[in-house]
């Protein structure tokens, strides 16, 4: 995309999901917002807008995870359609809570009991968008963090590559000074899990459960030893932990 | 007369996907259907196995919108299963931040996703052109309700604060003081602004009556969003009261063909859940300045235009406004107290509800003695609505095949009324029969 004068054109599509980036997209506020329709014109976007388009797209956003063959259509007609490709919020870029049910074999029956064998209910394991179509940059995130989404869509309008972090959520809180979950009795996965959204949990007084996915190469063994020794969790609780947001990472079931 | 062929294929300005489905042949309805196909998600399956402190964190997961509000049904219901009772500031701060979503969620839906209706415009983005000062005054009023949950929640979309027992942290005085500056100064005046603009287009609500049964909770101490039981109003004005516990046998869900998300019924073929069903419920214990602009849009109990959910909603944005100012007033008062969240004393089930913006919202766990789920059961709002929106196009197709509309006025008023319900589909996708492991 060159930094010409013509706007480039944004769209937005979601797959299954909360919604609740896109929730956090109005949530920049007036200023951002407005600045950013001076540089992008979105083109589509089901939940706010009428407006369709059947031209090509520059950059199209897609949020939520692949969880139906019959969705697959869908996502290539998106990335045939668009020069950029990104996946936006934790659903879209590593499957996120959603895979959560891929280490069950009894889901659909304990949800739809006798009917979970209709067709309608069809669904396979969760898994990210670039298990469908070729994708060429991942917002992580649950939520994703919105003010990333502007840094990563200005730094594409400019031509640059924007730097999506690679290392430990405890390189964050350390920067802002929050005490250590395990200082405090607590257990926390901020070791191994990516930055990028501001550590805001521990500083909330909760764990991190990597709602971002893991670092490239996390240390499992050190993470599971870490949360009974440190973390005080039973050997159960500590293989369960690191799940909620990483299940598709971690697991063999695709 | 001649034959209509409506398919709208995953409506636009909703959350979540729908579609309308209506095939008219000879001027004979052969099909008039409100469709789900969203994928489903299996929450209830996801949380066996997560401790106490985790599930509130899945749970919000089922929808972005009201994500404070799952939430506070999540935590409520664990500590109703787990033998927590919070304290009264507990109470307090969740009251104010259960109006902060309410205000916020309202916001997103009446001015950026139905208002362009009104104005005939097909989403909210050519208006910024149009009317840029009511725009800007819109997202002003969005992110403040953004604020003003993030300053009790942490954030909005997936609180991190809100915990079984209580919050994991709590905001400071003068967080609270500079929010109650800030209604004042700046969300009175915008409010008043663009409450104007949608009073003076309240007469492009079409008009369309279907008298249903309206379910809310109904609680003596306020205008039923974040604790009560449960109640309905059916159009002859009778209410009937139901016990949390017995949340099953007033929703009464059941499988359609048509949809991945339940049915639900009561008294009668379908209830409505949402804005208009508390107003219809509650209206008495609404602010007087709520009453005021219902006054103003000729609006009083029992309402039974759909449509009209909007105009509930913006009325509900004035309450929050106002009750959220005298709470923040109270807290200050009061002073804010660092509390730790309280404890477990027991293990087993419970039941809880909430008001979220669409609706009434039940949530139900079982844990085991170490505080690890069994299973959950949840009923959201947007599933006790599709019955009724059903059974409004039933009456509203005829009505208007009769009025000889066109198919484009037919396919806009079936898309205006499902957008009315302000449905939050991503989030209603899940099914019946949760065997508890006992």
């Amino acid at each position: 995309m060159s930094p010409a004068k013509k706007k480039a054109r944004i769209a937005f599509f979601d797959f299954t999901c909360c919604e609740g980036c896109q929730v956090e997209l109005t949530n920049v506020g007036e200023p951002t917002f407005l600045g950013l329709l001076e540089h992008v014109e979105v083109v589509e976007f089901r939940e706010v807008m009428s407006e369709k388009t059947r031209d090509p797209i520059d950059i199209a956003l897609v949020e939520g995870s692949f969880t139906r063959e019959s969705d697959r259509a869908r996502l290539e007609e998106i990335r045939r359609r668009a020069k950029i490709v990104i996946a936006y919020g934790a659903c879209a870029a590593t499957a996120g809570v959603n895979a959560l049910k891929n280490d069950q074999t009894d889901y659909a029956k304990f949800v739809y009991g006798a009917d979970a064998e209709r067709p309608h209910l069809a669904s396979q394991a969760a898994q990210p968008i670039s298990a469908a179509i070729p994708v060429d940059y991942e917002l992580h995130g649950c939520p994703m963090n919105r003010d990333e989404l502007v840094y990563v869509l200005s730094h594409l309008l400019h031509g640059k590559d924007p730097v999506i972090p690679n290392y430990p959520v405890c390189v964050e809180c350390k920067m802002r000074e929050t005490v250590c979950r395990y200082h405090l009795g607590d257990y926390c996965m901020g070791m191994v899990a990516r930055a990028g959204c501001g550590a805001p949990c521990p500083a909330d007084g909760i764990p991190c459960e990597a709602c971002r996915g893991f670092v490239d190469h996390p240390n499992l063994e050190a993470l599971a030893k870490v949360l009974v020794e440190q973390g005080g969790l039973s050997a159960a609780r500590a293989a369960a932990v690191p799940q909620m947001f990483t299940a598709y990472q971690r697991s063999k079931a695709r | 007369m001649s034959d209509m062929n409506i398919f709208v294929h995953h409506l636009t300005r909703v959350e979540g996907h729908g579609n309308i489905a209506v095939n008219v042949t000879d001027g004979r309805i052969e099909k008039c259907e409100w469709q789900v196909p969203e994928a489903p998600r299996f929450f209830e399956a996801m949380v066996r196995g997560r401790h106490y402190t985790e599930v509130a964190r899945v749970t919000s997961r089922i929808c972005g919108i009201c994500a404070i509000g799952h939430t506070l049904a999540s935590v409520k219901a664990t500590e109703a299963a787990l033998g927590m009772r919070v304290t009264p500031q507990t109470k307090r701060l969740r009251r104010l931040l259960k109006h902060a979503e309410n205000f916020d969620s309202h916001v997103l839906h009446v001015l950026f996703l139905a208002a362009p209706d009104l104005v005939g415009a097909p989403s909210v983005f050519p208006l910024v052109g149009t009317h840029p000062e009511v725009v800007k005054a819109a997202l002003r009023l969005k992110r403040f309700g953004h604020e003003w949950g993030a300053t009790l929640a942490g954030r909005t979309t997936h609180p991190t604060r809100v915990v079984p027992g209580g919050f994991a942290a709590l905001p400071t005085e003068a967080e609270i003081a500079e929010l109650a500056k800030r209604i004042k100064r700046e969300v009175l005046p915008d409010l008043r602004a663009v409450a104007e603009v949608v009073v003076s287009l309240a007469g492009r609500f079409p008009a369309f009556e279907r008298p249903t049964e309206y379910m809310a909770l109904s609680c003596r101490e306020e205008y039923g969003l974040y604790d009560g039981i449960v109640q309905t109003v059916t159009p002859d004005g009778v209410k009937q009261r139901y016990a949390l516990e017995d949340y099953r046998s007033c929703t009464n869900e059941y499988v359609v063909p048509q949809s991945t998300a339940k049915y639900t019924r009561n008294r009668l073929s379908s209830y409505m859940a949402g804005a208009l069903a508390r107003f219809n419920n509650n209206y008495a214990r609404l602010h007087p300045e709520a009453k005021k602009l219902a006054a103003t849009l000729g609006m009083r109990p029992l309402t039974f235009n759909p449509y009209l959910n909007t105009a509930a909603q913006l009325i509900e944005i004035v309450h929050s406004v106002h009750e959220g100012l005298r709470l923040m007033n109270e807290a200050l008062t009061r002073g804010i107290r660092d509390e730790a969240p309280v404890k477990p004393t027991r293990f087993g089930e419970g039941v809880s509800a909430v008001e979220v913006p669409r609706g009434i919202l039940f949530h139900h766990y079982a844990y085991d003695r170490d505080g690890t789920c069994q299973g959950g059961d949840c009923i959201i709002p947007t599933n006790q609505n599709h019955g009724n929106i059903q059974g409004d196009f039933e009456k509203l197709v005829p009505e208007l095949l009769g009025a000889r509309r066109s198919e484009k006025e037919l396919e806009h008023a079936l898309e205006m009324l499902v957008r009315a319900y302000d449905p939050c589909i991503s989030c209603s996708t899940h099914y019946l029969t949760v065997s508890f492991v006992k």
